[in-house]
């Protein structure tokens, strides 16, 4: 039995931890957000030159081939840290869109950029509000250019290029890669519920853009969103884990009724819950690792309830650290509200909790024999 | 990762399905133990006969010192086994205190003559233990109990009553904790005791629960004799002992009987709602998810426990999740599979109930289990201190004499 990160893993952990809190202390990101700063592109290079973009990524295209489970440590890590970084859209949407459905040659020429952290990639599958499905699908893709309003497209504002969900004139969904910096594409910046995260609404009029030849049909598109879903999962233990332990080390320090407000009860019973919910969390969440490293036969599953259980427990510890700190966890600075803000950002990233909450009960229900 | 044995761990797997499918048939498809039924004599002579076949073949006291019958194996072989004879439609087994927790507290605490004495028979099924620890008066605060023992020479008289007590009425020994002393504090005027249980004095009766049906026993205690030579410990040591044994109970391996995600998921796939397959329904589909993922996360983190313990982890009060979550699990499961049926949920007759009145059954003993083995809010008690590490509650009855503590069932 060996059913956690390897030794490897963890001591590449340290090394992670490390630059990211160097970089981004506790109210780094904050002070980067009241002084309107956002992504720095150096920042991902350097995470590029460390190695850690390419860890998933086949040794062919420029990455080491370490497989999976690095990838969700950083995922990780990166969701504690919350620092300003477009990983989830590059990697976990992008870099996964072309290794499932993209050419050799649309490999060779993107994937070493992705690598380097010198191209980002942004994921464009909404279009409004509703969860994912294949009915409401009105972009379209006919004679080699793309039409449609995508909404919101997280990262959009710095992304290089797009992958975008369209319909093909057949009928059949698809997915397609649009450079951002083609003719016919408008991207608006929208003010959104994460302060670091940013997102636009993309028009295409027309725009150039070229097919992942190897994305055939829904079903595609709803594997591709299953794999980001077991990557997104790790950021959201992250998110959790991290919220629930600012919520600990305040309840041991601050003082109320003569005493450390953690020895009440009612903070007990609540950090404990957050805690239960956290580690089912991150033991559905290794499973949806080890499925995505073996590509098992029950991938769909796997990250269905990595993501619910994940997306629960962010939820779950975001708005009790607040409520752990009392007034002050109402403030600006007590950072509190930034985990609060991620977690229903991460939570609707990919579809929201009904899309997958409905997604693996029919993938159970189908396993069964439907 | 991988979920596959060391060869070692394989090597002990195969002996031990080897010896499995000796003896015992496969399971069903669902679990045949329906644990709302009463243990009987003929349940009880089944495990006595159980328990013999696996202490004759090494499989009895895996953890055991080989002095006493034991394998000193390793506690992944501890594991395995118990994996493997899950599968198996083995007896409901009335072992579980004396030899998962009674016997190492006694090879802890004992004197060469308990040693002599007591570990053999135990393993090979011949005698069985129970725990009398908890009181009317003393539940979630053990260590208030009250159960006096006074000394009288070479003996100590107890009065007082036990309860919540399993197989006390098949019991041979009990391991008794008692008061010796009111006048210190409480933690400290306790001694630990061997009770023979057909000891003159020592009267049973079965509690009736709240489905009617009992799985526990009273335990009263009026002028009991005890030889001195039976106490397990020193004179006011008995705290210690106790939480020594307590300590033990991690080492038992075990699924939380009653029905679960499988069980509910096969009941809305059976069933329709408003015409179509309940499993398709949205309001159904919510609740299936969040039970399926605590389930899978609990079994999960089992094996993360398991990875822990192979790699030369002590197992930590992190296990105390499982209790917390499987218990509520089971309440909520119960309720909605009752639900579910509309007015017919409340009919509990096993002709006309689906799945011969599971989640009716469930539902009355689910409450139970919220309280057994450590209440809901003392398992969040746990994980809040001892892995959260926050710090422990004022406790206004710790630091002054037991019987100046004020109580309302004096």
């Amino acid at each position: 039995m060996n059913f956690d990160f390897s030794e490897d893993v963890e001591a590449m952990r340290v090394a992670v931890r490390g630059l990211l809190a160097d970089r981004f202390p506790r109210g780094a990101v904050r002070r980067q957000v009241d002084a309107g700063q956002g992504f720095d592109r150096d920042f991902l290079r350097s995470l590029g030159e460390m190695g850690w973009l390419g860890v998933a990524i086949p040794e062919a295209f420029g990455g080491s081939a370490m497989g999976y489970e690095p990838l969700c440590m950083i995922a990780e890590e990166l969701g504690a840290s919350l620092a300003p970084v477009p990983v989830a859209s590059t990697l976990y949407l992008g870099a996964e869109a072309l290794l499932s459905f993209g050419s050799e040659e649309q490999k060779r020429a993107l994937l070493p950029r992705v690598v380097a952290g010198d191209l980002v990639i942004a994921a464009a599958v909404a279009e409004g509000s509703g969860d994912p499905a294949e009915a409401a699908l009105a972009t379209l893709f006919v004679d080699g250019r793309v039409t449609g309003k995508k909404l919101p497209v997280i990262d959009g504002d710095i992304a290089d290029m797009f992958v975008v969900v369209v319909r093909l004139e057949g009928g059949e969904s698809s997915l397609v890669l649009v450079e951002a910096g083609a003719d016919h594409i408008s991207r608006t910046t929208l003010d959104t519920l994460d302060l670091v995260r940013g997102a636009v609404r993309l028009t295409l009029d027309g725009a150039v853009a070229e097919p992942l030849p190897g994305a055939r049909g829904w079903q595609a598109v709803a594997h591709w969103l299953d794999r980001a879903a077991a990557l997104l999962a790790f950021e959201q233990v992250g998110g959790a884990q991290a919220a629930l332990d600012m919520a600990t080390a305040f309840a041991r320090e601050r003082y109320a009724f003569g005493r450390a407000i953690g020895s009440f009860q009612a903070i007990k019973h609540k950090l404990a819950d957050v805690y239960v919910a956290t580690e089912l969390a991150r033991s559905n969440a290794f499973y949806g690792a080890w499925a995505l490293d073996t590509d098992a036969d029950d991938l769909a599953i796997a990250a269905a309830a990595a993501r619910v259980a994940a997306t629960d427990a962010f939820s779950l510890a975001a708005r009790e650290n607040i409520q752990t700190h009392g007034g002050m966890g109402f403030t600006w600075e007590s950072d509190c509200h930034l985990y609060y803000r991620r977690a229903r950002e991460l939570a609707l990233m990919v579809g929201g909790p009904r899309y997958w909450r409905r997604r693996l009960v029919s993938q159970l229900d189908m396993a069964a024999g439907g | 990762m991988d979920f596959s044995d060391t060869p070692e761990e394989a090597v002990f797997r195969g002996e031990a399905r080897a010896f499995l499918d000796a003896h015992m048939a496969r399971k069903g498809t669902t679990d045949a133990r329906l644990p709302s039924r009463a243990m009987r004599r003929e349940d009880v002579a089944a495990s006595k006969a159980w328990q013999a076949i696996k202490a004759a073949n090494g499989f009895a006291g895996i953890l055991w010192p080989s002095a006493y019958g034991g394998r000193e194996g390793t506690l992944m072989e501890h594991i395995i086994f118990h994996q493997e004879e899950e599968r198996y439609a083995v007896p409901a087994s009335v072992f579980n205190q004396g030899v998962g927790m009674a016997m190492p507290t006694v090879m802890t605490y004992g004197t060469p003559e308990h040693l002599a004495r007591y570990p053999r028979p135990a393993l090979f099924g011949e005698e069985i233990w129970c725990q009398l620890f908890s009181e009317p008066s003393a539940g979630s605060d053990l260590g208030g109990l009250r159960t006096r023992a006074v000394r009288e020479g070479d003996c100590w008289v107890v009065d007082g009553q036990k309860i919540w007590t399993s197989n006390a009425h098949f019991a041979d020994f009990g391991m008794l904790v008692t008061r010796t002393d009111p006048s210190v504090t409480k933690h400290a005027g306790l001694t630990f005791f061997i009770l023979d249980m057909r000891a003159p004095g020592v009267e049973v009766r079965p509690i009736k629960q709240i489905s009617g049906t009992s799985n526990f026993c009273e335990v009263f205690l009026s002028g009991v004799r005890i030889s001195d030579s039976c106490r397990l410990g020193e004179v006011g040591q008995g705290w210690k002992v106790a939480l020594t044994m307590l300590a033990n109970e991690r080492f038992t391996v075990g699924k939380a009987e009653g029905p679960d995600f499988e069980e509910i998921f096969a009941l809305v796939r059976a069933i329709e709602l408003d015409g179509r397959r309940a499993v398709e329904d949205s309001a159904v589909q919510e609740r299936l998810a969040d039970w399926y993922v605590r389930s899978k996360g609990l079994e999960l983190t089992r094996l993360r426990a398991q990875t822990a313990l192979s790699r030369g982890k002590a197992p930590g009060p992190e296990n105390s999740i499982g209790k917390l979550v499987s218990a509520a699990k089971l309440q909520e499961i119960a309720t909605f599979g009752i639900d579910l049926l509309g007015m017919a949920g409340a009919v509990t007759d096993r002709t006309v109930a689906p799945m011969e009145a599971r989640f009716q059954d469930a539902l009355l003993y689910a409450p139970g289990k919220r309280i057994a083995g450590g209440t809901d809010e003392i398992l969040r008690n746990i994980i809040a201190e001892r892995v959260l590490g926050l710090p422990a509650d004022v406790r206004v009855d710790k630091s002054i004499p037991f019987n100046q503590i004020p109580s309302g069932l004096r």
